[in-house]
């Protein structure tokens, strides 16, 4: 079954991506979505069916060379199984929506043919995103992180013949390489140590990578601290966290099912699920957890200044899944990984939604972005008025406080302000307290820029504003079904009930708890071993419930610490817990004054603030910055390794001998040639003494 | 004279016994008349002879005390000299009765240079050397000036003499020094007396002259120098064989003397060869670029891929003579594909030889000039053709033999030389249309271009075997 979802895309993009002319646009269009539909049903099958014990299903054998073996497997654990309905979901009901957004695209001709290239695209993304969250070892989930960069960069770039979408897709692609080799270092860095890449292996090498140094570039480093720090790089770039982030909301060019699919959904959380994957190994390197964990809610920070000024409606939204994605990193920074799925899962569902929806309007008001040129939507398309209420409901976090009672951010978001909380670092929680009022901000700035006010912009592009067919619509109603619920839902299982979440996790239960100690300490008990593999208990000392030589049983792992975290968020006093209700709400009202009460504030703002206006509106001034610090000089170099290494030296001196000097000695040589005999005999007496002097010279007579 | 000697010698034998009596029959029967009859007999009992050393021949055994030496080495070099020869001599029979010169002494004398080859491959001896050697370059000069009436030809005949006769000096005076010196003229002799890597100054001197005078006969740089002029003088078939077989058997000679005779200090001789083979390579290299005679041009061709073959004998390994042997034998066919084109070209009946003839080839003759094409990317080393794989080869063998300025200067003038040679395929396909050439050829030189460009490109599969050989013949040289 597993099989089948994995290959099923592979099938569509290739049968659809090759074998169009055959089988018609339509044929391409249809295998595509009924083979993602089909995966999408199995994994949901897979999903719920799911036990919580590991399994490994081996595919065939890929590597083998020396020490190196790398086999092409399936894990199939429970945040395979998560990632399984993410990326199936949102990826069969991005198809379907494509069918309506794409159906007449502006950018190609009545001629052309496109729309069986987008779907194949859209497939093999799938696929590559599938062997990526199926990965049973390292290499097997590098190629699924090249081929997801690689089905980005093709759909970045999809309208070829816009100059801006070509420069966006190799934006995306050199800032993702350079995450890419931070990502091949730390495999590097774990071979050259464990001598494999298989994840039990390594996992279970773990506390002695602890142990280990490792020297780079100029000093030695705790070796799971800097293998961590690196397998974060690559984290970095694809899940655009601050310092890498600068292509995400340039790869907005793409078609907006794109975004929803790629930018929003999966690929850009592919870091988070890489940071969680490797639980086991991050649990002992507490400095790049460290490190995790200020980048993320520096980035949910960033990310939320800059979502406040931006007019483009799909950069807003762009901004607030960067932003997003921060927090979902401090999560796992601070060691609650199934915070940062639970999230994750989440936002998956609103954020796709959110996208959609923005195509949605988009489609309607015939490719206008700018929501300066909105207003006044809600009654043209309702049903997008909506479903982009109930994703900003979902995204703001609006529920009942201290209860579990609300729209799936609430709880996800929640869930991870609170383990910032517990985690006891100040800057993070205090970041993402005010991250989210900012999102409430511009969450409710775009629909009241939107859907509110007087219509702005063309009006003949209003008065033909329609709503999308029901391909479109349909998918955007599924997805509000998961933005509403899938919070409620699963809130006990990925983080209100820690026996719940471990069970869930297929992580071995705690069975004796130290009596003394109340409900904040966790007990330093006896882990369960693996049932079937080992039969003697190992009394776990001190510290980890991991024995030497075996990878923990689950699908994450938890050391004392985070446990400890989970349960001081969970003990969170409840002005801590309802911050983020009461930051939410400020930004609501804030909005709601701006953009409703009296719209003609925010101009008088940005004019009183021009400088922090600026600032914001030019992204914090990070492309300029790395224009100035990395693409001029890096264009110098090339320039002059052209001009002056390929022009001047090789061009040169090829030139020069080739035009110059050889004629030159085929002249002499002609001259020489002259056809009298004493002149040649001549030659063979200087030939035999240059010789002989040369051996005598050389020293041949010893 | 025992009977195994001359069991040994038996191939050499029947073919001087050959030599005698066609001539007795030239001359007692029709004279010029029968020239065709005794060519074509010729060209199948140098095939019989040649099979028949090539199928038959096993192990090395040596006559006539050490004088003649018959191994896996000289089997090998033999049966390329006799092909060549023959293919040389069935290929020219055309041309030489279309311009009346196909005296029946013509085939003979190439049977009598033949026999100085198969001397020359098989020497033991300094003394067997030398007899080889002289039976070989006096049919030699006897066929460059086989068109008496020609000044040109005359004058090729004569220089050629002089020249050679000069480096024949050269040889008997290194071969006296040796001699002087080791107390032998005998190979097996004179390594016993350099054994242990001593080289006593004046066999070092006596060696250096001996290999000069060999030089000549590969016209290796400084020694070159009568190449073009007798290679543009001489009738066409004429120029054909001096690019042929005489190079096989001198560059054979040659690595059978460094090995036989000095194998013991391949620095010694190996630093002198490497000096001739860049200097041969370079200049066959740069001085091809300014010809406009395509004659003259392949006598340019031919030094420069001696250079290229004595890179393989400098290397002093067993590789490196292998890799010489293939050079020479893939060397040798691509000659006669090119030759048996150049023997056709001609406008109204009469020969030409310009370079510009060819222009605009590709539209008049479209086959002839996709063989050609293969034949010249071949001798310019261009993938996958033969031509490549032997300077592959042979870059190889130097490299590894420590030689690694020689194998870089090697692969820099083969770019130079891939000059004149792409000129041509240039001139072939988009060059200025001029008048064209006749399309006559006759089938003998068809099948042999076709086939040889044939070979140029399927052979890179395995070389139809030949590296086998030319490893067991290596083997059998180098101890």
């Amino acid at each position: 079954m597993e099989t089948i979802i994995l290959l099923a895309p592979l099938l569509g993009a290739v049968v659809g991506g090759f074998g169009w002319r055959l089988i018609g646009e339509k044929g391409a269009m249809a295998l595509t979505t009924g083979l993602l539909f089909l995966a999408c049903a199995l994994s949901w099958a897979t999903f719920l069916g799911f036990d919580g014990v590991t399994r490994h299903i081996h595919l065939f054998d890929f590597i083998r060379s020396g020490v190196l073996d790398v086999s092409w497997g399936i894990r199939l654990d429970r945040l395979t199984a998560i990632m399984l309905i993410v990326v199936t979901t949102v990826s069969a009901l991005v198809h379907l929506y494509s069918w309506g957004y794409m159906a007449h695209d502006p950018a190609w001709g009545h001629d052309e043919a496109y729309k069986a290239r987008f779907f194949a695209y859209l497939s093999l993304f799938t696929f590559t995103m599938l062997s990526l969250v199926t990965a049973d070892s390292l290499v097997q989930m590098f190629f699924g992180w090249e081929g997801v960069g690689l089905a980005s960069y093709l759909l970045i770039g999809f309208y070829y013949k816009k100059p801006s979408a070509g420069a966006a897709a190799i934006k995306a692609f050199v800032v993702n390489r350079v995450g890419d080799f931070g990502f091949l270092l730390g495999m590097f860095a774990i071979f050259y140590l464990t001598g494999t890449l298989k994840f039990d292996e390594v996992f279970a090498a773990a506390p002695t990578l602890a142990q280990e140094n490792l020297h780079f570039l100029w000093r030695d480093w705790n070796a799971a601290n800097l293998i961590g720090f690196l397998l974060f790089i690559g984290a970095m770039g694809k899940s655009a966290q601050l310092f890498l982030h600068t292509w995400l909301p340039d790869a907005m060019e793409g078609p907006t099912p794109v975004s929803a699919l790629i930018h929003a959904a999966t690929m850009v959380t592919a870091g988070v699920f890489l940071v969680s994957r490797m639980s086991p190994l991050y649990e002992f390197a507490p400095q790049a957890k460290m490190f995790i964990v200020y980048i993320g809610a520096t980035t949910a920070f960033f990310a939320a200044t800059v979502g406040l000024v931006q007019n483009d409606i799909k950069r807003v939204i762009a901004y607030s899944t960067c932003s997003q994605l921060g927090y979902m990193f401090v999560a796992a920074g601070v060691g609650i990984y199934s915070a940062a799925m639970f999230h994750l899962l989440t936002h998956a569902f609103f954020k796709a939604m959110l996208f959609l929806g923005a195509g949605s309007v988009i489609h309607a008001m015939h490719h206008e972005q700018d929501m300066r040129n909105y207003g006044a939507l809600r009654k043209k398309i309702p049903f997008t008025y909506w479903i982009m209420v109930i994703g900003t409901l979902a995204i703001t976090g609006v529920g009942v406080p201290l209860t579990s009672i609300g729209f799936a951010g609430f709880l996800s978001k929640d869930a991870i302000i609170e383990s910032a909380f517990g985690s006891g670092s100040g800057y993070a929680f205090w970041m993402l307290v005010i991250a989210a009022g900012f999102t409430s901000f511009y969450s409710w700035r775009l629909i009241f820029m939107t859907f509110f006010g007087k219509e702005k912009g063309d009006h003949h592009t209003h008065e033909h504003a329609h709503e999308s067919p029901m391909v479109m619509l349909v998918p955007l109603g599924v997805l509000a079904v998961g933005a509403i619920f899938a919070g409620m839902v699963w809130y006990n299982s990925f983080f209100g009930n820690h026996d719940k979440m471990l069970a869930f996790f297929g992580m071995p239960q705690h069975e004796a708890q130290m009596a003394e100690a109340g409900t904040e300490a966790m007990p330093e008990g006896v882990a369960t071993e693996a049932p079937a593999a080992e039969g003697h208990a190992v009394a776990a000392t001190e510290g980890h419930a991991v024995a030497e030589g075996h990878a923990p049983q689950g699908a994450l792992y938890m050391s004392e610490e985070s446990t400890k975290v989970m349960e001081d968020a969970h003990a969170a006093p409840t002005w801590a817990k309802v911050s983020p209700f009461i930051a939410m709400l400020i930004g609501l009202t804030l909005s709601w004054l701006f953009y409703i009460v009296n719209p003609a504030l925010p101009a008088k703002l940005a004019k009183a603030q021009p400088v922090l206006y600026r600032f914001l509106l030019n992204k914090w001034y990070f492309d300029e910055l790395y224009n100035f610090l990395f693409i001029r000089p890096a264009k110098w170099l090339g320039a002059f390794f052209w001009k002056k290494g390929d022009g001047a030296t090789i061009d040169g001196a090829i030139n020069g001998i080739a035009l110059g000097i050889v004629p030159a000695l085929t002249r002499l040589a002609g001259r020489v040639q002259s056809g009298y005999l004493f002149h040649y005999a001549f030659a063979m007496v200087i030939g035999i003494v240059v010789l002989m002097f040369w051996v005598v010279l050389t020293g041949g007579s010893h | 004279m025992t009977s195994a000697d001359f069991s040994t010698v038996l191939p050499e034998f029947l073919l001087a016994v050959y030599a005698m009596a066609a001539l007795l029959f030239g001359v007692w029967t029709g004279k010029d008349k029968v020239g065709p009859a005794i060519l074509w007999a010729t060209v199948a009992v140098l095939l019989v002879i040649g099979f028949w050393i090539g199928v038959g021949g096993s192990g090395a055994r040596d006559a006539f005390g050490g004088l003649f030496l018959d191994d896996p080495f000289a089997r090998f070099s033999k049966v390329a000299i006799l092909f060549s020869a023959a293919a040389i001599l069935a290929m020219s029979a055309d041309y030489l009765v279309r311009r009346g010169l196909l005296r029946f002494e013509f085939p003979i004398l190439v049977v009598l240079a033949t026999i100085g080859m198969m001397m020359m491959v098989s020497a033991g001896d300094l003394m067997s050397l030398y007899l080889g050697l002289e039976l070989m370059s006096l049919s030699l000069y006897v066929v460059a000036a086989l068109r008496r009436d020609s000044e040109r030809s005359s004058e090729a005949g004569l220089k050629y003499f002089v020249l050679g006769s000069l480096s024949s000096g050269l040889l008997l005076y290194g071969a006296s020094l040796t001699y002087g010196f080791a107390g032998t003229t005998n190979f097996a002799g004179i390594i016993s007396v350099v054994e242990a890597g001593h080289l006593p100054l004046g066999v070092l001197f006596g060696m250096v002259f001996m290999i000069a005078g060999l030089a000549f006969k590969v016209s290796a740089v400084p020694f070159h120098m009568w190449t073009p002029d007798v290679y543009e003088g001489s009738p066409t078939p004429v120029t054909a064989f001096f690019a042929t077989a005489p190079k096989m058997a001198a560059m054979a000679l040659i690595a059978r003397l460094v090995y036989d005779a000095f194998g013991h200090v391949p620095s010694d001789w190996g630093q002198v060869l490497a000096i001739v083979a860049v200097a041969s390579m370079f200049l066959g290299a740069v001085a091809g670029i300014g010809q406009k005679n395509i004659k003259r041009l392949m006598a340019y061709s031919s030094i420069t891929h001696m250079g290229f073959a004595l890179m393989g004998v400098l290397a002093g390994t067993e590789a490196g003579v292998s890799a010489t042997l293939i050079y020479m034998s893939i060397y040798i066919a691509m000659n006669i594909g090119v030759f048996s084109f150049i023997l056709a070209m001609e406008r109204d009946g009469q020969p030409v030889t310009d370079i510009s003839a060819l222009n605009m080839l590709s539209k008049a003759e479209p086959l002839k000039a996709l063989a050609l094409l293969v034949l010249f990317f071949s001798l310019a080393g261009v993938p996958p053709m033969l031509g490549f794989f032997a300077k592959f080869a042979v870059i190889k063998a130097a490299l590894f033999a420590g030689y690694t300025w020689v194998a870089v200067l090697g692969v820099v003038a083969s770019v130079i030389a891939a000059f004149y040679y792409l000129r041509i395929v240039y001139y072939m396909y988009f060059g200025t249309e001029t008048e064209a050439l006749d399309s006559r050829m006759p089938a003998v030189q068809w099948v042999l271009l076709m086939a040889s460009a044939l070979v140029m490109v399927a052979g890179a599969m395995n070389l139809f075997g030949l590296e086998g050989a030319a490893q067991a013949a290596a083997a059998a040289l180098v101890h």
